[in-house]
């Protein structure tokens, strides 16, 4: 459901660009309009097809190409077809520079969607803010929000560690709640903490204590000793993808599970399965996109459907989904902008409001957040599950609000 | 133009003996030729990025190459003088607003400068030891760096010192047209290719090669053959740090992995590939192995399959590269031996 | 803001938990060492057999159900590549250049991690502790799994086994003799090659052994060999390649020394790790126990 903004009017300024472009193209250049407007929509998406997170990478790709058959069969940009061009950037950011680099030099990329952790998506972002081309990226986390590294050219779609991390903390904690965080030392793993602590002091929440673990540490058990004695309600543990399910369960053997609650910030489908259902039974996390949300949205319904019918019956995973979501919001950006000029689309994207599979979603004006709900989760017992995808339950939805960004003044946006 | 004695016997070469006579014009214009190949490649290869990115890491591994082929120290910590080389970069210009030549030179100096260090305390390291001592210090710059996360922005990497524009006085250079940062790039390869050249026809340059041969011999011969290896490591470092330099005005990011263990492979793997010991071979390397890579992946996502299958084999059956192949090839073909 | 920091109990159940960690290390360096006593090879691919055994461990599991069955298969089977990785890639290298080997060797991680994902995929995969293994022991001071016990169990019986197969029997003294002088022993009519081929093996099994124990406690990827490759290496090299007390003693020493770092700076355990491993190959090269060849 598009609800137009100012960016968008009526069929008469289209018509005058229209005329315009077709005058210039005349005249400069002497080429038909009718070539020019067959000229397909390219969507770069670098994405890490091989390694650890090539699960999800393929489900990310799905995803984007149902986004772009759906807009392809409605008729496209008045006929102008939209494409996606995948690109693998091994989940390296140096690779992924050299990726963007040749979508927007030799393959004239029109935008770049992608990117699955940080660092890439940073590295991404500064090829394309430097070129001014469009980017928006899905990885999950604060720091492209900031305005060291924003431009008007940069988009988030994904969520980020503060929205989660609130989202969480407001369902988990109470007041009084000893809450004892292990976290991964490394910037995602620090903006989690600091989500938390803040969501924390706001409840009346106390820290039991915490501890910073090397990234990709495979063994916790030098770290439980220290964690029991806390002995505190909550256990907190803030890092993610391989480092997630090896702690989860390194404290379900350690006993912990018994003694303390396990929160996450996201509880992540391929982590769950990595894990098995006994070691993250009961513990609790935010998500953007689980598949049930269907019961109760209608897009996701939609969304659920329509990835089951092209993919076989599959169902959509929560990074996956964000392909989707992203490329939607783009590509109903420029139906909006009518055209691929990177500065209309960005005022399209501005002022555009989506609910493509999850609920209503904006972009925020000073960083381009896409502010939206978050759902809180549980992980299944194994018996309660009624399926094989069956892995969650959603204990509830927080709806989307700016409230749960951090301000644009915090993030060094000068208004 | 002197060089030693060929017949001193040594360990089975990897490498082509030179001959004295045919290719001695031809190598005389190694440097010039090379930089006419390359003048041809981003015409060649399917996107300029790509091409630099070939520049770039032929430089590396034949910075590599002039401690490994020539000198034959196995080292498996180059990255530490690569990443250098571009944390630095990134830092001087991002940090402290310096020109980016300045900065490319304050780099250079200090990965130079590392490679005084780590070879100092490593050289004294003999056969495989010296393989683990590089490795463990290459590691030790990695962990630095990771912690150093204010300066070199830990896992997320250095960003935020694009160069857009390079202002050499007279002209400003558009780095972000990508023919013009291939010319910028080749301009410094070009000009390290040429230096390398001299370096390894000069006296100096037989020497690591005698030490490479027979380091007893060479010793015996009187040369001093500590301070020739440990000068042979800091041009390695040097040459490696450029290297690092130019990616990180290429890529406008340094990410974290320009220091890891796997980088230092990369080193490893091009040189061997292409030929260690010989001039060119490097760069063949790093064409052979960045192509390789770009078109498997295109197929497949289990590339790296077909790359380290494609690497054993050139251990076991290839061992002078495919350069270092056809230049003995060539050789035996002139009827010198 | 830590309740518990300086509580003896918790400094001693540190003391512990990292004397259990050192046993996965242990495990790790006593084939890396053996390798190199015997044939002179450094085993770059020694962290990726590591995580072929955890995979060998996690196909019988599924194929037969039983974690026993698991622990005495997977390393049997990961032994059985070593054979041909010995035979057909490190054997023609024999008489070239000793870093020919390990050029060989880290070419072969690649292939080895590859391979992995491609039969088994990239995704984590989960396995069980057994039922009989899991829960908790109350030691007093503090809970510790049953099953890491388990392991420095079998980790010591392990080395019980080798030490008496090494010191006290025929074939544990051509083992050592061809360490110490491959010549000779060739003179003396023993088949050098086939002791080499065997000895290979073994180390391979006992990485993979070590990959099957590990299974249970973290999750099962291809990348978990990367990981464990440097603190093979530091391990390896402080307590003195070819030396089994040395990888015994340095293990433990390494697993202690991450584990007491964990309670203040977790962040320098790799920094000290290394940085202990550059010292001592520039101050010692041999290591802590190291002598030329192969022994206790």
């Amino acid at each position: 459901m598009i609800r137009q903004g100012p960016g968008y009017s009526a069929v008469s300024r289209r018509t005058l660009v229209r005329g315009m472009a077709a005058a210039g193209a005349l005249a400069g250049i002497g080429m038909p309009f009718v070539a020019r407007a067959a000229e397909p929509i390219r969507i770069g998406f670098p994405t890490p097809v091989t390694g650890p997170f090539g699960a999800e990478a393929k489900d990310q790709i799905r995803s984007a190409e149902l986004a772009v058959k759906q807009f392809n069969e409605a008729g496209g940009l008045n006929g102008r077809m939209a494409e996606l061009l995948v690109r693998d950037d091994k989940l390296n950011p140096g690779e992924a520079a050299t990726r963007t680099l040749e979508l927007i030099e030799k393959d004239r990329a029109h935008f770049i969607v992608g990117a699955l952790s940080s660092a890439v998506q940073l590295s991404v972002n500064e090829i394309t803010r430097s070129r001014k081309v469009l980017y928006i990226s899905i990885s999950q986390s604060d720091t492209i929000n900031e305005a060291k590294d924003f431009s008007r050219h940069t988009f988030h779609e994904a969520l980020n560690p503060h929205m989660t991390t609130a989202a969480v903390a407001k369902h988990a904690f109470k007041k009084g709640t000893r809450v004892a965080y292990l976290v991964a030392d490394y910037a995602y793993g620090h903006e989690m903490l600091r989500g938390f602590k803040r969501a924390a002091a706001a409840i009346g929440a106390e820290t039991a204590g915490e501890i910073l673990h090397p990234f990709g540490a495979p063994d916790y058990s030098t770290f439980m000793p220290r964690l029991r004695s806390m002995r505190p309600d909550i256990l907190c543990i803030c890092n993610f993808g391989r480092d997630q399910a090896n702690s989860i369960k390194q404290a379900n053997d350690f006993g912990l599970k018994k003694a303390a609650r396990i929160v996450v910030p996201v509880l992540l489908h391929n982590q769950r399965l990595a894990g098995g259902a006994d070691a993250f039974e009961g513990v609790v996390g935010a998500s953007n996109y689980y598949w049930r949300l269907g019961e109760t949205v209608p897009s996701a319904k939609a969304f659920n459907d329509a990835f089951r019918a092209a993919y076989g019956g599959a169902l959509p995973t929560d990074y996956g989904a964000y392909g989707y979501t992203a490329v939607r919001s783009l590509l109903m950006a420029v139906q909006a902008a009518g055209d691929t000029d990177t500065d209309r689309v960005i005022a399209a994207l501005e002022a555009l409001q989506y609910d493509v599979a999850k609920g209503s979603e904006r972009y925020r004006a000073c960083d381009h957040q896409a502010i939206q709900s978050v759902l809180i989760t549980e992980s299944k017992k194994k018996s309660e599950m009624q399926g094989e995808a069956d892995l969650f339950k959603i204990l509830e939805v927080e709806p989307g609000a700016e409230a749960m960004l951090r301000s644009c003044d915090e993030l060094g946006h000068r208004a | 133009m002197q060089t030693l004695d060929q017949t001193v016997v040594a360990a089975p070469p990897k490498v082509p003996r030179r001959s004295p006579i045919a290719l001695d014009g031809v190598s005389r214009w190694r440097a010039p030729l090379s930089i006419l190949a390359l003048l041809a490649l981003p015409f060649l290869l399917p996107s300029q990025a790509l091409a630099v990115n070939v520049l770039i890491y032929g430089l590396y591994a034949v910075g590599y190459n002039l401690l490994y082929g020539y000198t034959g120290l196995l080292s498996f910590g180059h990255a530490a003088f690569f990443g250098t080389g571009a944390y630095l970069t990134g830092i001087g210009i991002g940090a402290f607003g310096l020109h980016p030549l300045l900065a490319m030179a304050l780099a250079v100096v200090a990965a130079s400068g590392l490679a005084l260090v780590i070879g100092t305390v490593s050289i004294r390291s003999r056969g495989i030891y010296f393989a683990m001592v590089t490795l463990a210090l290459a590691q030790l710059v990695y962990y630095v760096a990771l912690q150093a996360s204010s300066w070199t922005g830990g896992e997320n990497g250095l960003r935020g010192f694009t160069v857009s524009t390079i202002d050499l006085g007279i002209v400003s250079l558009n780095i972000l047209n990508p023919l013009t940062k291939y010319l910028f790039v080749l301009a410094f390869v070009g000009a390290a290719l040429a230096l390398i050249s001299r370096i390894l026809a000069s006296p100096f340059g037989a020497v690591i090669e005698a030490i490479r041969e027979n380091e007893t011999r060479a010793r015996a011969c009187g040369f001093d053959v500590e301070r020739t290896k440990l000068l042979a490591f800091v041009l390695s470092g040097l040459f490696c740090g450029l290297s690092g330099a130019l990616s990180a005005i290429h890529l406008s990011i340094v990410p974290l992995d320009s220091l890891a263990y796997h980088t230092s492979g990369t080193a490893v793997v091009m040189t061997l590939v292409g030929g260690a010991g010989t001039f060119f071979g490097p760069f063949v390397g790093a064409l052979t192995v960045l192509v390789l890579e770009d078109v498997l992946s295109l197929w497949t996502p289990h590339w790296q399959l077909a790359l380290g299958s494609v690497f054993i084999l050139f251990v076991l059956f290839l061992p002078r590269g495919l350069w270092g192949t056809a230049l003995g090839r060539l050789t035996a073909l002139r009827g010198h031996r | 803001m830590d309740p518990g920091f300086l509580d003896l109990e918790l400094i001693a159940m540190q003391l512990f938990s990292g004397v259990a960690l050192g046993a996965v290390f242990v495990m790790l360096a006593l084939g890396l060492s053996i390798i190199f006593g015997m044939l002179g090879i450094v085993n770059f691919a020694h962290g990726n057999v590591f995580m072929v055994g955890a995979y060998a461990g996690v196909f019988v599991m599924e194929r037969t159900g039983s974690f026993w069955a698991a622990l005495l298969f997977g390393p049997l089977m990961v032994g059985a590549l070593g054979l041909l990785i010995e035979r057909f890639l490190i054997r023609p290298l024999a008489g070239r250049s000793p870093d020919d080997p390990l050029l060989l060797t880290f070419g072969l991680g690649y292939v080895l991690v590859e391979g992995v994902r491609i039969l088994f995929g990239s995704d984590g995969l989960p396995f069980a502790t057994p039922e009989e293994l899991s829960g908790v022991a109350d030691l007093g001071i503090g809970f510790f799994p049953i099953y890491r016990l388990f392991v420095v169990g079998v980790v010591a019986l392990v080395l019980v086994a080798l030490w008496y197969g090494l010191e006290r029997t025929r074939l544990g003294l051509i083992v050592r003799a061809g360490a110490r002088d491959p010549e000779i022993l060739r003179v003396l009519g023993v088949d050098i090659q086939r002791l080499w081929l065997w000895v290979f093996a073994l180390g391979i099994a006992l990485a993979a052994l070590g990959g099957v124990l590990a299974a249970p406690m973290r999750s099962v990827n291809p990348e978990m060999g990367n990981v464990v490759l440097g603190e093979a290496f530091a391990v390896t090299v402080i307590g003195g390649m070819g030396s089994l007390m040395g990888s015994v003693v340095a293990g433990l020493l390494v697993g202690i020394v991450v584990s007491m770092t964990a309670l203040f700076a977790p962040e320098m355990a790799s920094i000290a790790m290394f940085a202990f491993m550059a010292l001592v190959l520039l101050v010692r090269p041999q290591g802590l126990f190291g002598k030329p060849g192969l022994g206790v």
